[in-house]
């Protein structure tokens, strides 16, 4: 209860280490934060808090996913075995190469080389866009097979998968009909995870064109790094989505 | 710590107090000023504004419910409009009010000051917040105005999905987009409270409000995210038909419930625990004492919101879910009673021997204190599985967490509002009136929701407007008591307008209390302090206080 001590201010390390930022106030920080440490520690916290709220809007469906396939587990099995590997694959290995080009990003804006940071931006747009080439390229054939949940779904193809030239054990027609939910999650996922990438790729459009003005190449690099984050956290829900939905229980027999 | 020294009441004279010159509120003119505003405090006057208008909508719905309850026939609207009211009154009044009430207000406005911050975090963010909880809001009006919604507020399938033709999607989106509100709400406090606090401010020299808003906030994060997804599904299968709640294609309707009070049950806190912040302050204010227990009643706050994700399934007892985990989800309920009690215990071990007196939000407090414990002890019972399948679905239900939202958490605001008046003003309420209205209000409130406990308990389900005429004398008590009730919260609208204008003018620590937001100018400026304070006290420090009015050298502010 000494208040002597607040009217002189002593100059406590916390007091120093401002002092010594204090020189070096780029235009970017905000009045309210005291040190651009501060700031730059704030949001991050708050990006990965964000992350947070999304692990918990994808858990409801990765809930959804875990319940269903408990109950109805041979819809789930002919309903996945429909699904491309091939495509699924090269989509996983385009994602993490997004993100690798991310990262790289990442770095460029940190050591400040514009010209890097833009091309890896540039890159890591392109690989998004090729990654929702495939998934509509996926998404067109569900359409074309009448697998798309609603009214016009067709079972046939499980119940009958001979007709269709494939070696599957046919399903009872109410098991058939619970590869409709299957569908569901499908594209209520992998959907919720497209939605995420546009957003994110217009998010790289706003960054890149921001980079190309050199507004990350003096030493601020918050926007880049916290979408990193951002981006980061989209390649690693569709890591999860896609042993889930592609390559669980590939063979019915096991 | 001694209280011999700091029970001596001793109010300023309010004739010698003074308006700045400078503040927030005149640092900038003209509406545009306010809508592209980055400051908290202005944020949270926006807030203000737009949750009191929702406030009396959603009133408006419950005064026409009770209007229809009146008699036992269906006189005033049909059973269809009946379902409508009693689905917008719930919509409005949780996702619109209750859910934003205290910490988009009172939370903006106070926890930057009280941690020694000169804004939020991320100020941006905090106006975007305010932003969508419009947009989600005309969302709600548009779903009102196009026809409304009548899938009761929890918005269950398959009736929501299947056999209803109203503004489903539309309403659910105003909700998806308002939980995003809350979501950027909760995210800039929990920021702000771990990386903005003062040189001195510790995490256990917080005044329990910011630790009340703490625990609230950690919920908003986690639990509105999953509402949103169960929404969106929601939407999508009345839209494109898809089928993860439709039983006809495999779904489960049930799964819809588990999202949704996984979600609504920790909402509840969210609307409470702010409360519970606010009733700590003015306790300890109007006791002159320091709360008692402060480190328990902190981590109260934190517990309750731990324990609050774990108790879901008492919604759905009487769903068909199994056996075994509803005698589980049963004892967790009852769990959440603890920490409840614990702060219930030590706000009233801060009265003992305090030097109370009885300014308007020390009485909302008191309500508070004795409708929360009713509104509890009412959970307890209902967290009890054999009483849980009698009572539920009936007015006792109805009435168990009005005792808690309206008996709990509006009281509370109405306290916090009055608390802290002075401060986001400069300018004092009426005492007179707003005494009136307090008291007015609790007699209301009781009168409206006592007669529903035994509606209830003797059978009356919820949800009809069409009931056996032996119900209708304690239906006739409860719409009285609507009208006391009403009359109580139209009161402080109007004197709190009268008193921006004509009110006594407040000076800096009109309660003479400890919190850093009374040691600045009332009402603040822009950057709230001129100076970071350095803060080498607890919270609620009376002798400090006292030790630092004899001392003061007046600054200019």
């Amino acid at each position: 209860m000494d208040n002597a001590l607040v009217a002189t201010h002593h100059h406590t390390d916390e007091t120093a280490v401002h002092e010594e930022h204090e020189h070096v106030v780029l235009p970017q920080h905000r009045h309210h934060f005291e040190t651009e440490q501060q700031q730059r520690e704030a949001g991050t916290f708050g990006m990965w808090l964000f992350l947070l709220t999304e692990i918990m809007f994808f858990g409801g469906l990765f809930f959804a996913y875990l319940l269903y396939r408990n109950w109805y587990h041979d819809a789930f099995v002919a309903a996945s075995n429909q699904l491309s590997i091939p495509l699924g694959a090269t989509n996983t290995a385009i994602l993490i190469g997004s993100g690798f080009f991310m990262a790289l990003g990442v770095w460029a804006a940190e050591v400040r080389k514009k010209g890097l940071l833009v091309l890896f931006l540039v890159i890591t747009t392109v690989l998004g866009f090729a990654f929702l080439g495939i998934k509509y390229v996926e998404y067109h054939e569900k359409w074309e097979k009448h697998h798309i949940p609603g009214e016009h779904f067709d079972v046939s193809e499980f119940v009958n998968p001979q007709a269709y030239g494939l070696k599957e054990q046919p399903l009872a027609p109410d098991m058939a009909q619970k590869t409709q939910v299957f569908f569901s999650l499908y594209f209520a996922m992998t959907g919720m995870h497209a939605l995420h990438m546009i957003i994110g790729i217009g998010l790289l459009f706003w960054l890149t064109w921001r980079a190309y003005r050199g507004e990350f190449s003096s030493g601020y690099v918050a926007p880049i790094e916290n979408f990193g984050l951002y981006w980061h956290f989209v390649d690693i829900v569709w890591i999860f989505l896609f042993p889930l939905l592609y390559l669980i229980n590939r063979h019915p027999g096991s | 710590m001694s209280t011999t020294t700091t029970t001596i009441v001793n109010l300023p004279d309010q004739r010698t107090a003074t308006l700045p010159k400078r503040h927030y509120l005149n640092n900038e003119d003209g509406l545009l000023s306010w809508l592209f505003t980055g400051d908290h405090k202005r944020i949270a006057i926006l807030y203000l504004i737009s949750i009191t208008f929702f406030f009396f909508i959603g009133g408006a719905f419950a005064g026409l419910i009770r209007l229809e309850l009146l008699t036992p026939q269906p006189d005033l609207m049909a059973s269809d409009t009946y379902n409508k009211m009693f689905s917008m009154h719930g919509i409005v009044m949780v996702f619109l009010f209750l859910v934003p009430s205290v910490p988009a207000t009172l939370g903006n406005f106070l926890i930057p000051i009280m941690l020694g911050a000169k804004d939020l975090a991320f100020p941006k963010i905090n106006l975007l917040s305010w932003y969508l909880y419009v947009a989600g809001g005309l969302f709600t009006l548009a779903a009102l105005v196009l026809g409304g919604v009548d899938t009761g507020w929890t918005f269950t399938t398959p009736l929501s999905t299947h056999y209803l033709n109203t503004n489903v999607v539309t309403a659910a989106t105003g909700i998806f987009i308002a939980g995003f509100a809350s979501i950027f709400t909760g995210l800039n406090f929990i920021v702000t409270i771990h990386r903005m606090r003062a040189p001195g401010m510790t995490w256990f020299r917080m005044p329990l409000f910011v630790w009340a808003n703490y625990a609230a906030s950690i919920l908003m994060v986690l639990g509105t995210p999953v509402v949103a997804i169960s929404l969106v599904l929601v939407a999508l299968e009345r839209t494109v038909g898809i089928g993860v709640f439709d039983p006809t294609k495999g779904g489960d309707p049930l799964l819809f419930q588990h999202l949704f009070w996984f979600y609504s049950h920790p909402a509840v806190y969210i609307m409470i625990l702010p409360g519970m912040g606010v009733i700590s302050e003015v306790i300890s204010t109007f006791s002159r004492k320091r709360v008692f227990g402060y480190t328990a009643v902190a981590f109260s706050s934190v517990a309750i919101a731990l324990f609050g994700f774990f108790v879901w399934e008492h919604h759905m007892f009487i769903m068909g879910v199994s056996n075994y985990s509803a005698l589980v989800f049963s004892l967790l309920t009852m769990l959440v009673a603890v920490p409840s009690a614990i702060k219930i215990f030590n706000w009233a071990f801060t009265l003992q021997k305090g030097s109370i007196t009885f300014e308007t939000p020390m009485i909302y407090a008191f309500a508070f204190m004795g409708l929360f414990v009713i509104g509890g002890m009412t959970g307890v019972f209902l967290g009890a599985l054999g009483m849980d399948i009698h009572l539920t679905e009936t007015y006792f239900i109805v009435a168990h967490f009005h005792y808690v939202m309206v008996g709990g958490m509006l009281m509370a605001f109405l306290a916090g509002i009055h608390f802290w008046w002075p401060k986001m003003t400069g300018r004092m309420y009426p005492e007179s009136f707003s005494k009136l209205s307090a008291v007015t209000s609790f007699i209301g409130f009781n009168l409206t929701f006592m007669p529903q406990f035994i509606l209830g308990y003797l059978g009356m389900p919820r949800r009809y407007h069409v009931y056996p005429p032996e119900f209708q004398v304690l239906n006739v008590l409860s719409t009285a008591g609507a009208t006391v009730l009403g009359v109580g919260f139209l009161l402080p609208l109007l004197y709190l307008g009268w008193s921006l204008k004509y009110g006594a003018i407040a000076g800096d620590n009109p309660w003479q209390a400890t919190g850093l937001e009374w040691q600045i100018q009332s009402p603040p400026i822009t950057e709230n302090f001129t100076e970071i304070p350095i803060v080498d006290h607890e919270a609620y420090d009376y002798d400090w206080l006292a030790h630092k009015t004899e001392q003061e050298v007046t600054t200019v502010g």
